[in-house]
């Protein structure tokens, strides 16, 4: 009774939270109430009994994919309202085509046959007893598919060293933070001072003292050496 | 599950993962050790295969046997011989990075995943592994245009190619129940109908296809051979050529024997077409990369045409030709990365002229992987059409075997054509002296192209142990 009422609840939020997410005119709040969507379907799933898929939806998709999300829609500037213009011309056809695919739909799902132990089935859990199912997916993925996983990481390995490998360039001119070099600083070189909100450095009269000369680059060194030994290769 | 048999692999992808870290965090150029050290773990690899028992680990999704073992030292060999071609060249073009010789070890790993395939999930993971590694290769120097056309274009038509064969694995699944290769092929033998099954086999076979470069998904390999630095071109068409036809013929012979008469039509026309555009595409190249990407779209016709006989003695042919292959295209390949004046890498056929007078030894070994190519006794090429052709007049496949000789008589043209530039056109110039390594490599597949006719036995008794793992 109470898992019948927690269901119609969330469900009937999931789909009122869906359609908010076409219909709103902000981006930014389609992407929150898309937010409000993830958090509802893993509350389905953890009815369902399938705990570990409902934390994991909350960690991928709310932790992960809508935080990208939200952070695509706030850099882009794509005007939504001129998007829309044309909604109302294309508003028929659209409906028709959907109509003709709702009406498709209908005669496939009309000729669906249900196994006869479909029913008994869907009760039962699937994981075999005494096991959680955070467990039995462990078991398949780290026991029984250990060489797919695996070679799978490989894969992965591969293409982060290929996007490295293509992409990467050292440029000379770059600076980079020493952790070695920052923590083996004397303290008595750097002074603090307490400085008023909103007064810039140069009011107070702090400046950075100049950085020590440069050692040559090791670039420049590595060319003048080649241009000097040319002829001998 | 039975992990000690996965040994050769554990190992090179442990090596992989030191090898990465041992290159990233010394501040100086760690190309060479790194390559050395990639290079020893193929040797220990090569050792382990060796040494491997036979049977399924992993709940049935590896396999060893006397075929994979045959496949991983060819494997091993053209990796070792492409990363050694590499070596020199790399340094001389200014691409002189760590994570060339990984990406080769990578390859290699994902091409020995991929022979030991015994589920269509392994299979697709070993192919992925191998083309990722690849498409990367080929666009290494990636501020040449064509390089990154190269890597781009492989990288498009491969992802496509994978699609494919994803689709016909996933027809294959939906049609036996199952990815593992031995209940497929208890499916295949105890069902009556099996059209799911074989429009899916034939995805599947049209995507190694592409791997392989076999008519008609060919297309692409002109072009990626020529814009690729010539010694990755050498690597692609020497170890992954070789992955990619044994497992063709592993996966054909394994779960699908039983489909023999469907499948044997696509490789009859496969291999036809090959043979015939290797043929005659090539003989109007100038460049001489992409006379290479024909002729090995025609040697993937030879072969083919062991796998279309289906018999014992057309997969014995198979495996002998693509043995000699890979020598007689390492050695040439050699030939090609040595081509320099003046510090520049030269790619047309013209810029051989007068080899034979500047270096007589190397225009000595080039003449002997062409001949060998062309299939003229007593080297070792003319063996491996030999024993695919007398496979093919055994099992009646007359059409097979007349286009076959009629093809090498055309092809041998172009491979003529080149002795006759190297000994007979006037000298642009002497070539830059070669690296040690390259000599190493000519040498090495030189002699064994020379002499094979003289101690056969010890790769047709290999092949023989192979074919009788495979055909059972």
């Amino acid at each position: 009774m109470i898992a019948a009422l927690a269901f119609y609840f969330f469900a009937a939020i999931l789909i009122a939270s869906a359609v908010m997410v076409v219909t709103s005119r902000n981006p930014v709040h389609s992407v929150l109430f898309l937010i409000l969507c993830f958090f509802n379907a893993s509350a389905l799933f953890l009815i369902a009994g399938a705990e570990f898929l409902a934390m994991i939806l909350v960690i991928v998709y709310v932790g992960a994919v809508a935080v990208l999300f939200l952070f695509v829609v706030m850099m882009l500037d794509i005007d939504f309202a001129r998007l829309r213009e044309g909604f109302q011309r294309y508003a028929p056809v659209g409906a028709a085509v959907g109509g003709v695919l709702f009406l498709e739909l209908l005669m496939v799902l009309g000729t669906w046959r249900f196994a006869d132990d479909a029913a008994s089935l869907r009760i039962n859990p699937t994981t075999p007893g005494g096991i959680s199912n955070t467990a039995a997916i462990g078991r398949i993925l780290y026991t029984d598919y250990i060489y797919l996983f695996q070679a799978s990481g490989a894969v992965l390995l591969v293409a982060m060293l290929g996007a490295i490998v293509l992409t990467l360039r050292d440029r000379p001119g770059t600076k980079r933070q020493s952790v070695a070099v920052q923590v083996a600083r004397d303290p008595k070189l750097v002074e603090t001072r307490a400085v008023a909100l909103g007064a810039g450095l140069d009011t107070i009269g702090i400046r950075r003292p100049l950085p020590p000369p440069e050692p040559p680059k090791k670039v420049e060194h590595a060319a003048d050496h080649a241009a000097d030994h040319g002829g001998h290769h | 599950m039975n992990w000690t048999l996965l040994l050769p692999e554990i190992v090179l992808g442990v090596s992989g993962l030191i090898a990465i870290v041992a290159g990233v965090i010394p501040k100086r150029d760690t190309t060479f050790p790194v390559a050395l050290g990639v290079l020893g773990a193929m040797l220990l690899a090569a050792v382990l295969v060796i040494g491997q028992g036979e049977g399924t680990a992993m709940g049935g999704q590896y396999a060893a046997d006397a075929f994979t073992r045959f496949a991983k030292l060819l494997v091993l060999l053209g990796a070792a011989g492409g990363l050694v071609l590499s070596l020199d060249w790399n340094e001389k073009e200014g691409l002189s990075r760590f994570e060339f010789p990984v990406l080769i070890l990578f390859a290699t790993l994902g091409m020995m995943v991929l022979v030991s395939a015994n589920d269509l999930m392994s299979l697709y993971l070993g192919l992925e592994l191998m083309s990722l590694a690849l498409y990367v290769m080929a666009a290494f120097n990636r501020d040449d245009g064509r390089s990154a056309e190269a890597g781009l274009k492989y990288f498009v038509l491969g992802a496509l190619a994978s699609g494919l064969l994803l689709y016909g694995a996933s027809l294959i699944y939906g049609f036996s129940g199952t990815t593992n290769f031995d209940r497929i092929a208890d499916a295949v033998d105890s069902s009556a109908g099996n059209l799911g099954v074989v429009v899916g086999l034939v995805f599947v076979i049209a995507g190694l296809a592409f791997k392989i470069s076999a008519v008609p998904f060919h297309m692409w390999t002109p072009d990626v051979y020529e814009g690729a630095p010539t010694p990755v071109t050498g690597f692609f068409a020497a170890a992954p050529k070789v992955a990619g036809l044994l497992l063709l013929a592993r996966v054909l012979q394994g779960p699908f024997a039983a489909l023999a008469p469907a499948w044997q039509q696509v490789i009859v026309l496969a291999s036809l077409g090959s043979m015939l555009l290797g043929a005659f595409a090539a003989i109007g190249q100038t460049n001489i990369k992409r006379l290479m990407a024909y002729s090995s779209i025609g040697h993937v016709g030879y072969a083919l045409m062991g796998l279309a006989v289906g018999s014992d003695a057309g997969m014995r042919g198979l495996l002998l030709y693509i043995a000699i292959y890979l020598f007689m295209n390492l050695g040439a390949f050699a030939v090609l990365v040595a081509m320099r004046r003046g510090g520049r890498a030269l790619e047309g056929v013209d810029d051989l002229a007068g080899l034979g007078r500047t270096d007589p030894g190397m225009a000595l070994a080039m003449a002997v992987f062409m001949f060998s190519m062309a299939g003229i006794p007593p080297l070792a090429g003319f063996f491996g059409k030999l024993y695919v052709f007398l496979a093919a007049v055994q099992g009646g496949y007359w059409t097979l075997a007349v286009v076959g000789v009629l093809a090498s008589v055309v092809s041998a043209y172009y491979y003529l054509r080149i002795i006759k530039v190297m000994y007979f056109d006037d000298s642009a110039g002497a070539m830059d002296p070669r690296p040690a390594g390259l000599s190493v490599v000519l040498a090495g597949s030189g002699l064994f192209t020379a002499l094979f006719f003289l101690f056969p036995a010890p790769i047709l008794a290999a092949a023989q142990a192979a074919v009788a793992a495979l055909m059972g």
